[in-house]
């Protein structure tokens, strides 16, 4: 045994630890380069035969054409969904229903990979996200939909549910598939047939959805996919045959369609914006804390209606959680939504950067004190880095309307009642977190919240089973759980 | 220490369980590839405390576990050396004339490990006599019963007093976290350690399930980084136990780079104890380095 020199060797290693690009493969991914309108069963042309581009936000490359839908081509949609309602979907018994529900179910559990990698390159949404949370979740509503599909009237004993005919859908483009799920699911479940418009920018992701309808054997007209603009949307909220209106979105056009059925017998959902407060007390598990309030504001670039993007602190803890935040954040990688790491990824639409930026600049004009996590971000596309406002006034504009964006406004309090009194101080009221370690303050606090939604030591949860809406000018009605079926059913 | 003011380790910082395991959840889902893997593998090879700790050791036993650590794997060249054998005290004049010429340091547990069940006095004599015979680095244990009476003070003055038998020696303290059960405890232990004078706070001694893990380990980490931004003074980690593959091995480094930064990636801030570790990080960089798994017969045990 020849004797070895040894070396503590080290210096070659022991540099700053960088990880290296982990990109998620998507040479696997089959785009068409053009797409067509999901009317009866098949995929059509639009009238006019007119497209449009829809890019990818990280890159902004074109990923395909997107057909954009007229006046003409929601008729031929609400017409082909009205007669599947009248000549097969409202007369197939429950539980076969359940089985196309399940099935769906099914496919996009086996194709999720490419879910989340196309939801990814459409949206700009960081892959970690859209494979653990967009894709599975979309998967678990239409199980658990499934479900109730014959136990109606187990669900509302002694009423009767009815069904009430086509189901005119708008979603955003923050949970581009996710929405899909939320909205097709519980209609399908209740007897109902679907007219779907997914947002413009991202709409692959519902046109891939339809693909595996169709391969489901679902039968022709139930489910209808049509893409295009706010005028498309318009077009199906108008008209005559949509017997419900589900609509996910800005609370503007949330009012508009409120104006637009008023005197029709339509039923309506709205799940509109939000501002919600994330409160932390003093006796708050700090650290714990602080990865809730990361998870509250940039999960989803902050493109989330009940992102908690008003932060309260109290005083004592003040200096220690915002200096912790500030340390977490520097820890966030911002860039490529395709690789494994990132945690931020691009913001959806330029149109969508300009407005933060816009705020950005606002909150500067303001006076606020601002800190900006150090880290680069890629020259092509749209990216923000993650951004606080620290001691925000309540009447700060960035405090009052909605941003979208990984943008954080930070107010202190000292009293419980101080700090209710300023979360419900606003139009909005669709969701709240509370932190802090005494059982007693949560229940007597969310009791007072004005807020649809609120968590209490963890942030930005979901699940099939909870229902999910809000108050005020967030909205009303709620989707998920069983009160989400009660929007698609007459008693 | 003397402007340094003691907490009440009464009222130590709560802890959200599920708050932890959801924040190790989304770290464990960090993809380590390529030079970055091969990094850190060289990093936590070079950052083990190659451990026996057993009732049959035997001198020969040692001498070769010190071999093995010196020379993790010369068939591929370019490796570090582990940072440290960790031995009983009754060892540690046999691994530290092995060692001789090398930078490998002789760590010796003591305070009657593994229950520290034993009068302060023996504690006292068990330290003296590993620090004479040559030990580098001393492995102690706390009172894990004194501790769970809530009996902090004796907890702190036993670690002070043992502190204060090493004096420039360096000081790990066990504390045992399968025996804290709540991440509370762990966390409360943590400060209790960190201000009493430990160089390095360490999960566990081995002998109990579970030993090192995730969760235990990121509330101590946070600890240290409390402590850190409160004192400006670094302290050392070492999980132990439990920790076999390399895939684990990154993930505690991703860990530790995340929430202390990669001031603390080095084996002077971490360590690892472990006795099969090594060779499952050996398989990987052979692997990295030739494409292909080779049978484990190719890997020296030890």
């Amino acid at each position: 045994m020849a004797k070895q020199e040894t070396k503590n060797q080290g210096s070659d290693f022991l540099t700053d630890w960088k990880y290296a690009p982990a990109p998620e493969d998507n040479k696997h991914i089959r785009l068409n380069k053009k797409y067509d309108l999901f009317i009866n069963g098949k995929f059509v042309k639009p009238a006019k035969g007119k497209y449009f581009d829809t890019i990818n936000p990280a890159t902004e490359e074109k990923l395909a054409d997107v057909a954009e839908a007229d006046e003409k081509d929601v008729d031929s949609a609400v017409t082909a969904a009205k007669n599947a309602y009248d000549k097969v979907w409202k007369k197939l018994p429950a539980k076969e229903r359940a089985k196309y529900i399940f099935r769906i179910a099914r496919m996009i559990q086996e194709r999720a990979r490419e879910f989340s990698v196309i939801e990814s390159m459409d949206g700009g949404k960081p892959i970690r996200e859209s494979r653990d949370v967009d894709v599975p979740l979309a998967a678990n509503h239409f199980f658990y939909y499934a479900g109730w599909a014959d136990k109606l009237e187990y669900a509302f004993p002694n009423r009767k549910p009815q069904s009430l005919g086509v189901a005119g859908q708008i979603i955003p483009w923050n949970f581009p598939l996710l929405m899909a799920a939320w909205k097709i699911a519980p209609a399908l479940a209740t007897g109902n047939t679907v007219v779907l418009k997914p947002a413009e920018t991202t709409s692959l992701t519902a046109l891939k959805l339809a693909e595996i309808i169709q391969e489901s054997g679902l039968p022709d007209g139930v489910v209808n996919i049509i893409t295009g603009h706010g005028k498309t949307g318009a077009a199906i909220v108008n008209h005559p045959n949509v017997s419900k209106v589900a609509f996910t979105g800005s609370t503007d056009v949330g009012k508009l369609i409120q104006r637009s059925i008023a005197g029709t017998n339509k039923k309506v959902t709205l799940e509109l914006g939000g501002k919600a407060a994330n409160i932390i007390f003093d006796d708050a598990p700090i650290n714990q804390a602080v990865e809730g309030i990361v998870n509250g504001i940039f999960f989803n670039q902050g493109h989330v209606c009940c992102a908690g993007s008003r932060l309260f602190v109290q005083e004592g803890v003040a200096d220690e959680v915002i200096r912790k935040l500030k340390q977490r954040i520097e820890t966030l990688i911002v860039g490529d939504p395709m690789d494994k790491n990132t945690d931020i990824g691009a913001i959806n639409s330029k149109e969508q950067l300009l407005k933060i930026q816009d705020y950005i600049k606002i909150g500067k004009d303001e006076g606020n004190d601002f800190y900006q996590s150090s880290c680069g971000i890629p020259n092509k596309g749209f990216f923000c880095r993650p951004t606080l406002f620290i001691n925000t006034a309540q009447s700060s504009r960035l405090v009052q309307e909605e941003i979208f964006g990984p943008v954080l406004t930070i107010q202190t309090f000292r009293t419980i009642e101080e700090v209710i009194e300023k979360a419900n101080n606003i139009p909005y009221g669709l969701s709240a977190g509370v932190w802090t370690d005494k059982g007693s303050k949560i229940f007597n606090l969310t009791s007072k919240m004005r807020a649809g939604v609120v968590w209490a030591n963890t942030y930005n949860k979901f699940d099939p089973s909870s229902p999910f809406g809000g108050y005020k000018e967030s909205g009303f009605g709620r989707e998920g759980g069983l009160h989400g079926l009660s929007g698609y059913l007459s008693m | 220490m003397a402007n340094v003011i003691i907490p009440d380790f009464k009222n130590t910082p709560v802890v959200d369980q599920v708050g932890i395991e959801e924040r190790i959840a989304r770290l464990n889902t960090r993809s380590i590839k390529k030079a970055s893997k091969l990094q850190g593998l060289k990093l936590a090879l070079n950052m083990i405390d190659l451990t026996t700790l057993e009732g049959k050791d035997t001198d020969a036993k040692v001498k070769q576990m010190c071999y093995k650590a010196m020379h993790p794997h010369d068939a591929l060249p370019g490796l570090p050396t582990v940072a440290a054998v960790c031995v009983y005290p009754t060892f540690v004049k046999t691994a530290k004339a092995a060692l001789k010429g090398s930078n490998v340091k002789v760590a010796s547990v003591s305070t009657a490990f593994p229950s520290g069940n034993a009068p302060f006095k023996i504690k006292a004599e068990d330290t003296k006599f590993a620090i004479d015979n040559g030990a580098d680095e001393i492995d102690m244990v706390i009172s894990r019963g004194e501790f769970l009476k809530g009996n902090y003070n004796f907890v702190f003055d036993e670690i002070a007093k043992i502190k204060e038998i090493c004096g420039k020696i360096r000081l790990k303290v066990i504390f045992e976290t399968g025996e804290l059960s709540t991440l509370d405890n762990v966390r409360r232990a943590s400060d209790i350690a960190i201000y009493a004078g430990a160089d390095f706070i360490k999960t566990s001694t081995g002998k109990i399930s579970p030993a090192a893990t995730m969760p235990v380990s990121l509330v101590m980490l946070q600890a240290i980084k409390d402590h850190y931004d409160k004192t400006g003074i670094m302290i050392g980690m070492k999980p132990a136990g439990g920790i076999s593959t390399a895939k684990g091995a990154l993930q505690y480094l991703v860990m530790v780079h995340e929430t202390l930064g990669s001031k603390w990636l080095t084996n002077e801030w971490f360590r690892f104890g472990a006795s099969s570790l090594a060779n499952d990080i050996i398989l990987q960089l052979e692997k990295e380095a030739k494409g292909v798994y080779y049978s484990k017969d190719y890997i020296s045990i030890d």
